[in-house]
This record gives structure tokens, sequence and C-alpha cells, in this order.
């Protein structure tokens, strides 16, 4: 039996892991978000009761959508290989990680910018239809304004739902503190690495989870947000 | 200033609109009245350009704004200005800002819309809540900050759908102010709808009842409450039939209606003096319509010239709606 791994060499470990995790998890929120919020968004036009009802268009939109959101990460990550390369120049790494990442959580978002946009309330985005405001100038200012707490909220559920995925980075060598955790961790019988690694990702998505409750919370201006 | 022709419109072969014709004068208020699902909401959907009419046309300054689309709907919307049935305001919103979206949408620059947003949270008496968020004001406050909304683009036509219905009577009060005063102050012509005989008792100077799709009654308040018969002045006046009278103890019994100070303060005891009859206010009472005192009263009159003093009410401005005891033939 070894010795267990020194705490130092763990800390070291887990650092740099962190880093490959929030790098990879980082970039492909960004780049989620810029395309799954005009997603969502356009999901919502074209909605029944939207600005802008097409029933064809919602319904393409929607099927791809879903069939995007189920398909797992796993066979994304794999299935997305030729693409990568295309895009990053290469297929292994945490590089390599972000696009299948990216590709996986724009349906995610697009649907859940979807589901915050129609809780607006209609007389509300009635209101200022009336006031001869235009489609963009509405979606702008009515529908991500009014939902702003909520959109970031939603933000905050893919990123944490993007750390769970890029643990299974470490199929393209991306790295990161899942892939710590099974390689290290768990197929080489090391628990000091195992188990720090877990505490460590209960702990960083909690924080995540807390700045990001802040934050929705700062930019409301209901009722709790008084001064 | 604004006309509504021959408005029809049906939901699924249930007819809510059923040929609608109405107008309303520059710088009037005209209350549309009526039961629950005669109508009037659809009405005012119409008008606000959410809903389209099947036919019919809707005519501010004569042009039809039914048929519009793209930038020119956008500009007609902002030629009517819109104060919607419940909360509307953006809650993310300060007061100032929802005020300011309307000039927003019109390319209002930066400045000018600063000065105009001060002008309109003058107007409805609020500038001290300019930067308080919807959820800090009370819900008067609110439904003025809407009614400052929809003035700020300077609309020819204001439309409020039933403004003071969630509201209790006070912070009803200071809502009808406001848009009395938009009325008064911007000569903006205004068409409320609502199911409160109230609001017409207070702001309206015309009045259009909506039974199933239809106007049934349409004309000035202070004239239609003079007709016994209309809906209107059933609506307005006070009741007359609470107390049970002894009308054996009188001649003659009559419901008489006086409209303004002159005839409500010296009419009666005119009448009493100058045919030497006993008369007697048994039922009834007074009530404004603005600023107009308007009484209806039950009278009970004995002596040998209460015909001749009933008469003399009826050409002296007075109208004696309803003889209860007595010749019908004096009903003026």
């Amino acid at each position: 039996m070894r010795s267990a791994t020194p705490w130092s060499d763990v800390i070291s470990y887990l650092v740099e892991a962190t880093g490959e995790t929030l790098y990879m998890v980082g970039v492909s929120t960004v780049i989620a978000t810029l395309l799954g919020v005009p997603v969502g968004v356009w999901l919502q036009l074209t909605a029944k009761g939207g600005l802008r009802p097409n029933a064809a268009v919602h319904r393409i939109l929607s099927f791809v959508t879903d069939l995007g959101r189920s398909m797992p990460f796993i066979v994304l990550l794999v299935a997305l290989t030729s693409v990568t390369r295309l895009i990053v120049g290469g297929s292994i790494g945490s590089t390599a990680v972000i696009v299948p990442l990216a590709v996986g959580a724009i349906p995610f978002v697009g649907r859940l910018v979807q589901n915050v946009l129609s809780e607006v309330h209609v007389t509300v985005v009635e209101a200022a239809i009336t006031t001869g405001a235009s489609t963009l100038k509405i979606v702008r200012s009515v529908l991500v304004r009014e939902s702003m707490p909520a959109l970031i909220n939603a933000i905050g559920v893919t990123v944490i739902a993007l750390i769970g995925y890029s643990a299974m980075a470490g199929v393209i060598g991306g790295g990161g503190l899942g892939d710590l955790a099974i390689r290290e961790g768990y197929q080489r019988f090391n628990d000091r690495i195992l188990w720090s690694t877990v505490a460590w990702l209960a702990v960083l998505t909690t924080v995540i989870q807390f700045g990001f409750t802040r934050a929705a919370r700062a930019s409301d201006r209901r009722r709790h947000a008084s001064v | 200033m604004i006309t509504v022709e021959n408005l029809t419109k049906t939901f699924q072969g249930v007819s809510a609109l059923n040929g609608v014709t109405l107008d309303v004068e520059a710088g009037t208020v005209l209350g549309v009245v009526g039961p629950s699902g005669a109508g009037k909401s659809t009405l005012a959907r119409c008008v606000a350009l959410l809903e389209r009419p099947d036919s019919g046309a809707i005519r501010v300054d004569g042009t039809d704004i039914t048929s519009l689309d793209g930038s020119a709907l956008r500009a007609a919307r902002r030629q009517i200005g819109v104060v919607p049935q419940g909360d509307s305001l953006l809650r993310q919103r300060t007061a100032a800002g929802n005020i300011a979206l309307p000039l927003e949408s019109a390319g209002v620059p930066g400045p000018q819309r600063r000065t105009r947003v001060g002008e309109l949270l003058d107007l409805v008496g609020l500038t001290d809540k300019a930067a308080a968020y919807p959820d800090q004001l009370s819900g008067g406050q609110r439904q003025r900050i809407a009614v400052a909304r929809a003035l700020a683009a300077n609309p020819s036509v204001l439309l409020a759908d039933e403004p003071t219905s969630a509201l209790d009577p006070e912070t009803t009060g200071s809502v009808l102010t406001v848009l009395d005063r938009a009325r008064a102050e911007l000569g903006v012509t205004v068409l409320v709808v609502t199911h409160d005989m109230g609001v017409v008792r207070k702001i309206c100077d015309d009045v259009a009842v909506l039974e199933q799709g239809k106007v049934v009654e349409h004309g000035k308040v202070l004239d239609l409450v003079n007709n016994p018969i209309s809906r209107t002045s059933s609506a307005l006046l006070p009741a007359v039939d609470l107390n049970p009278i002894n009308e054996s103890a009188y001649d003659r019994v009559a419901d008489v209606v006086l409209v303004g100070f002159a005839a409500v303060g010296a009419l009666l005891p005119e009448a009493a003096h100058r045919f030497g009859v006993e008369l007697n206010i048994v039922g009834g009472g007074l009530t404004r319509l603005g600023e107009t005192p308007v009484a209806r009263f039950r009278l009970g009159l004995n002596g040998e010239r209460s015909d001749s003093a009933l008469e003399w009410i009826g050409e002296a401005g007075g109208a004696v709606q309803r003889s209860l005891k007595g010749p019908q033939g004096v009903a003026a």
C-alpha cells in the first residue's frame, strides 16, 4: 500500500483541475448564452400568444431544441469530433471540450430562456405594444429587462449543469475536476484525491450558485430590492 | 376626434361586437359602460389597436386606423394613449423610466425626454416618486403613472380600460382627477371603458351603454338623466323607492329630476309659493354629475293647483319623470 498523496500535491492537482474546469465551463457558458438567448427569444416570439406567432417556425425550432437537449453529453462529445477539429484546430484538450459543451448548452439555455420570458405578464407586454414600441424594443426593454433576475438565475443553472457535463471531458483529454476525480482518484484507488475533489466540487458549485443568486437579486428592482 | 363606425368582432362564432358606432367629440370624456360580457373589453382592445375588428372603422381625425401595418401601425398607436386594465408597469423600471417608454419608442432624444417626463410627473402629482419602482408605489399611484405613460407621446386620444377596477373608492378619485386634468389641461379626448357608473358620474360628458355588443344608448350624460326611461338615468340618479310612502296623504305624487344649482336650490320652494300648494320631498336625493348638482326627488303635493305646480316645474327646467298619482299627461 502506497502512502497517501501529500496534501500539498492534492492542492496543486486541485488548482490545476479547477483552472481547466473554469476555463471550459466559463467559455462555453459565454458562447451558449450569446447563442442560446436569441434561440429562447425566437422560441418565445414565435410561440402561440407571442409577439410574432408562427406555428411552423416554432415547431421546427422546438424540435431541434429538444433534439439537442435529449442527446447524452458523452455522445455529443465524441460525435462532434470533426466539427471541433474544424473550429479549434484539434480534437483533444480543454479547448476542444468547449465546442461540445457549448453546443450541448445552447438548446438548454434556449428552453430556460423561453420559459423565463413567457413569465412576463401579457398586460405588461401589451402596454408596451400600445406605446408604439417595435418588436426589437419590446424584446430588449420589456421581455429581457423585466426577466433579468430570472435570466441570471437560468445562466447560473447552466453553469452548474456544465460543470457536471465537463466531468466527461477526460474522454478527450480535457482534464478538469471530474477527470481528476475519476482518473487520479477512482481509477487509482486514491481516496484522498477522490474525496478532496468531491468536497471541493461541492464548495465550488455552492459558491457559484450563491454568486448567481446574489447577482440576480442585485438586478431585481422589485420589493425585496428596495434601497 | 375619434369615431367608431359599425365595428364588428367575432371570436370563434361568438359575436363580441355587433355593429358598434360611437363618436367622441374633441376634448370630451366618453364613458362606455355595460354589464360583463357586453363587449366593453373587446371594444377597448380594438381601439387600443391590440385587436383587429372583423369589419368597421375606427377613425382618429378622420383617418381609419384599423387596417394599418408596420411603422404606420406603430405611429397610429402613439396617437392613442392607452391605460390598460390591470397592472401594466415595467417592474424593473422606475416611475420615470416607465413614463419614458413611449418617448423612447418615438425616438425622442434624452434631454427632451427627461423634460417631458418631468411635466407628466407633475401632471399626475407624483414628482417626488420619479425614482420609485412600481413595487414601492400604491395601486392608485401606479395607475396614475400608467396614465402619465399613456399621455407621454402627446396622443390626441386617451383610452382607459377599467382604470379604477382594482382600486378602493378613495384612490379611484385620485385616478379620475388625473384623467379629468388630462382633458382639461392637455385637451385630450378621453374614452373610458368601465363597469363603474361612479366613473361616469364623476368625469364623463357623454355616455354610451353597451349591451350584447351593441350600443343601446349614447348621448350627453346631462341629457340622458332627464330621460326617465334611459338606463343612464336609472343608474345615475338617486333611488326614490327606498321608503314606500303613504300616497293617500297627498293629492299628487310625482318624481322630478332637477339639474343645476338654480333648479335644485330654488325651483321647488318657488313652485310651492307660486301655486299655494303644500309640497313635500318624500323620497330621492341629491347627487353630482361632474360639477353639476342633480336631484331626483319624489314629491308629495297637496292643494287645488298641484297639477299646475307640477306643470310649471316642468316648464321652468325640471323634468317631471313620472306621476304616480294624478293625471299621467303631466309628465313633460
